[in-house]
């Protein structure tokens, strides 16, 4: 019974358990696999109402395309998202647990949540785990202090600035910012230019690629603007397809299971009764 | 070498019209002998939810074996069988708790909804999710079977022809594969029945 409960952990944190084994393995010769990662273009900015973040949209596995349509922008709070690269796992994992931290701060305070308080939240759990955690963030938002903009280093050290880029792109994506950004940018002069930085990593880092997804977060109001901009979209369409006749794959054996329907449960209104 | 390329494998799952597919390839070997030729890893955690988990068999088997366990007690509580994507996240947790010593499997998710809406996703080794519309891949065939796919899958396909899709998908694969193969289970879920085949593959 103790083995049961301890297969439950009460509490979330981290198992050691296979480590020793998986160092045994390597040190006999073999290689551990790789992770999945957003080798990533994202970037943000700050414009005369608010914040504008933006992202591309592929997921790599070493050389392979793993996803050609991931979301990299990630709900934080309803007035608060952030962008992630590095591995995919640690950016979802990290900003979900902020995430549902933040609600129950939300729930307790019965206050908007503010970027401080998630910045706070995601470097300290960043810096604990001494870089091993590699999520590199752009977190943007605007709460009752007006518009913030940082970015988390996987150290979990911070800036705070007017526009940022992470990833891979990020070089190519600065280049466009640093030549075209100014400060009082309008609403669309905002997402064309976020558009244009993401565009600048999707085609010329070989980690970024596919779409373009926007996020624009103003004063009480919010707007995803999921893949924004398709510029790749697929050339290699054919027509018919392929299309295979019906018992054309040899087959040695089929069991065939019928599932049962589930039993209507009659909904009975007991004001009625 | 990899540790995924100690038993080899191969996994796929399509999307058709109300219905999906997961098949897999029916090898076990150590490195390149051929252990067995009838190996399952698909596993069914309810009639519409079913897993195929890629990679080191040994590992395979143990998250199997923990899966099964959380999805009962998640029936005794609460009286009901998984969604695909609460099970999705419970196998995303699993995998993650082990970030820094993780399983050596990929698994890929198949079921359907409430609405009898398909559901298939796939994760990396440490549970970062990757939600398809069409067909997800995993396994040391995964290259060839990305090709294969993105050339032979179609949307809103019907049971019998998303049937011959994903398993000419699969047999074009593996012959590409030295560590998969020996033929392939392939399961096909509608809301009605769920039909379970053994494909006749190359035997080398």
């Amino acid at each position: 019974m103790a083995k049961a409960l301890a297969d439950v952990p009460p509490k979330g944190g981290f198992s050691f358990d296979l480590c020793r084994r998986n160092d045994m393995l390597v040190k006999k010769g073999i290689q551990l696999p790789g992770f999945r990662k957003t080798g990533t273009t994202i970037v943000g900015l700050i414009f005369e109402d608010g914040v504008i973040l933006g992202a591309d949209t592929r997921a790599t596995e070493g050389p392979i395309v793993a996803d050609k349509n991931c979301e990299k922008i990630h709900y934080m709070a309803p007035n608060i998202y952030c962008c992630g690269a590095g591995t995919a796992a640690d950016t979802e994992a990290v900003t979900d647990m902020v995430s549902s931290q933040l609600q129950l701060h939300r729930y307790a305070t019965g206050r908007e949540s503010r970027v401080v308080t998630t910045l706070t939240l995601l470097k300290s759990h960043l810096f604990s785990y001494q870089g091993y955690v590699s999520a590199a963030l752009v977190l943007g938002g605007v709460d009752v202090t007006g518009p913030h903009l940082h970015t988390v280093y996987p150290h979990g050290s911070t800036d705070t600035l007017p526009f940022a880029t992470m990833g891979s792109g990020s070089l190519a994506a600065m280049a466009v910012f640093e030549s075209k950004y100014k400060e009082g940018l309008s609403r669309e002069e905002g997402i064309q230019l976020v558009s244009e930085a993401i565009c600048s990593g999707i085609f010329n880092d070989l980690g970024s690629g596919s779409n373009v997804d926007v996020c624009v977060i103003t004063k009480g109001k919010t707007d995803y603007l999921r893949n924004h901009q398709l510029p790749n979209p697929r050339t290699y369409v054919s027509s018919r397809g392929y299309s295979f006749a019906k018992g054309h794959t040899e087959v040695l054996s089929t069991k065939i299971i019928p599932l049962k329907a589930k039993p209507e449960v009659a909904v009975v209104d007991a004001m009625e009764e | 070498m990899s540790i995924f390329e100690y038993n080899g494998s191969a996994l796929v799952a399509m999307v058709g019209k109300n219905c999906f597919a997961i098949a897999s390839d029916r090898r076990l070997g150590v490195q390149l002998q051929t252990i067995a030729t009838d190996f399952r890893r698909i596993y069914k955690i309810h009639d519409k939810l079913y897993i195929g988990l890629s990679g080191l068999a040994t590992d395979a088997q143990t998250l199997y074996q923990r899966l099964v366990f959380r999805h009962k007690l998640y029936q005794l509580r609460e009286e009901r069988d998984m969604k695909p994507e609460t099970f999705a996240s419970l196998v995303s947790a699993l995998l993650y708790e082990k970030r820094f010593g993780p399983y050596f499997c990929q698994p890929v998710i198949a079921g359907l909804g409430d609405d009898n809406k398909p559901f298939i996703c796939t994760m990396d080794s440490i549970g970062a999710k990757e939600l398809a519309k069409d067909f997800v891949v995993a396994g040391t065939a995964s290259e060839s079977l990305y090709g294969a796919c993105e050339s032979m899958y179609k949307p809103d396909m019907e049971p019998e022809e998303l049937f011959e899709t994903i398993s000419q998908a699969l047999l074009a694969s593996v012959d590409r594969d030295c560590l998969s193969g020996w033929g392939g289970h392939v399961l096909l879920v509608t809301p009605t029945e769920v039909q379970e085949k053994a494909l006749k593959g190359r035997m080398d």
